[in-house]
């Protein structure tokens, strides 16, 4: 039978993997905004795992806006990425170094 | 083992060898079809977890909508992935150092006492006729209207800044001006000139 930590234990695989990402592949933005989708996945799992098992539907409609959020932030972090490919023509964060002076 | 164990275990080794797919490939478009997999298979999560609403919500907004968006944007911008994987290797022991450390205490938490069969059993099924999205209809817009209404204006401001933040003006393109076009007057395009007729030679 499977009990609430089974989903618990996926999410927080996930969550971790997403992580190791971030890590691996810092110089790739497109690759770090998918790890962040994925966080916000394993995030989601978490809360409708515990909205099943304590039966409130609340954990769900968090995860609604959660969803909500999640797309608009995508989809602003994809035009900044647009913008910043037609002013500098490279995503690579390297070389993204204006700020430093 | 019951079906409902057995799509559980199949759906998530399909949902964490998706996520390391997105992680470990080289080509971007591959590591946005990986994406589309993981998303896949936790909307059968969902569905497991009688989530039937938001299952239906992730494919279409996520697969439909986010993930066409990753796709168009990737291909649309000249990546080289060579110069992108510098570093890959380099991190590659921190990162699994990293993510196994995190894994391990995240999973002695939650796969303790607490949140076992015994601690929270599972609840029993709901019936037939129940419907998910009426619950989470009577909840958004009831207790939850006006974070709803937020969520809402959220997404206008996402609407317009992506706009904003992709419109190009070119200067030298032609296009027509309704508004100029109505507003020419006679004068502005026929002269009349009077001339004496002139004899062909």
């Amino acid at each position: 039978m499977i009990g609430l930590s089974h989903y618990l234990v996926v999410g927080a695989i996930l969550f971790a993997v997403s992580m190791a990402g971030v890590f691996l592949n810092r110089k790739n933005m497109i690759i770090l905004l998918m790890c962040i989708e994925l966080m916000l996945l394993a995030v989601n799992i978490n809360f409708i795992a515990f909205s099943h098992f304590l039966g409130d539907s609340a954990g769900q409609v968090f995860v609604f806006f959660i969803l909500t959020v999640a797309a608009a932030e995508s989809a602003i972090g994809l035009a900044l990425l647009v913008a910043l490919f037609r002013n500098r023509a490279t995503i690579n964060v390297a070389d993204l170094d204006t700020l430093k002076g | 083992m019951s079906f409902q164990a057995l799509l559980f275990y199949a759906l998530s080794a399909l949902l964490l060898t998706g996520a390391g797919l997105v992680v470990s490939v080289r080509n971007p478009v591959h590591a946005a079809l990986s994406l589309v997999l993981c998303f896949f298979a936790s909307a059968g999560l969902w569905l497991l977890l009688e989530a039937e609403f938001l299952a239906i919500t992730l494919v279409l907004v996520y697969v439909g909508a986010v993930m066409v968006l990753f796709l168009f944007v990737v291909m649309m911008l000249d990546i080289n992935v060579t110069r992108m994987r510098e570093g890959f290797i380099r991190f590659l022991p921190l990162g699994t150092v990293v993510a196994v450390l995190s894994a391990a205490f995240m999973i002695l938490v939650v796969s303790g006492p607490y949140f076992g069969l015994e601690a929270m059993p599972a609840p029993p099924a709901k019936a037939a006729d129940y419907s998910n999205t009426a619950e989470l209809g009577r909840q958004l817009y009831t207790t939850y209207v006006y974070p709803f209404e937020i969520a809402a204006v959220v997404l206008l401001v996402a609407i317009v800044a992506a706009i904003t933040l992709t419109l190009r003006r070119r200067p030298n393109t032609r296009f027509q001006e309704p508004s100029l076009q109505v507003q020419v007057r006679r004068a502005d395009r026929v002269r009349l000139v009077s001339m004496s007729a002139e004899e062909r030679k």
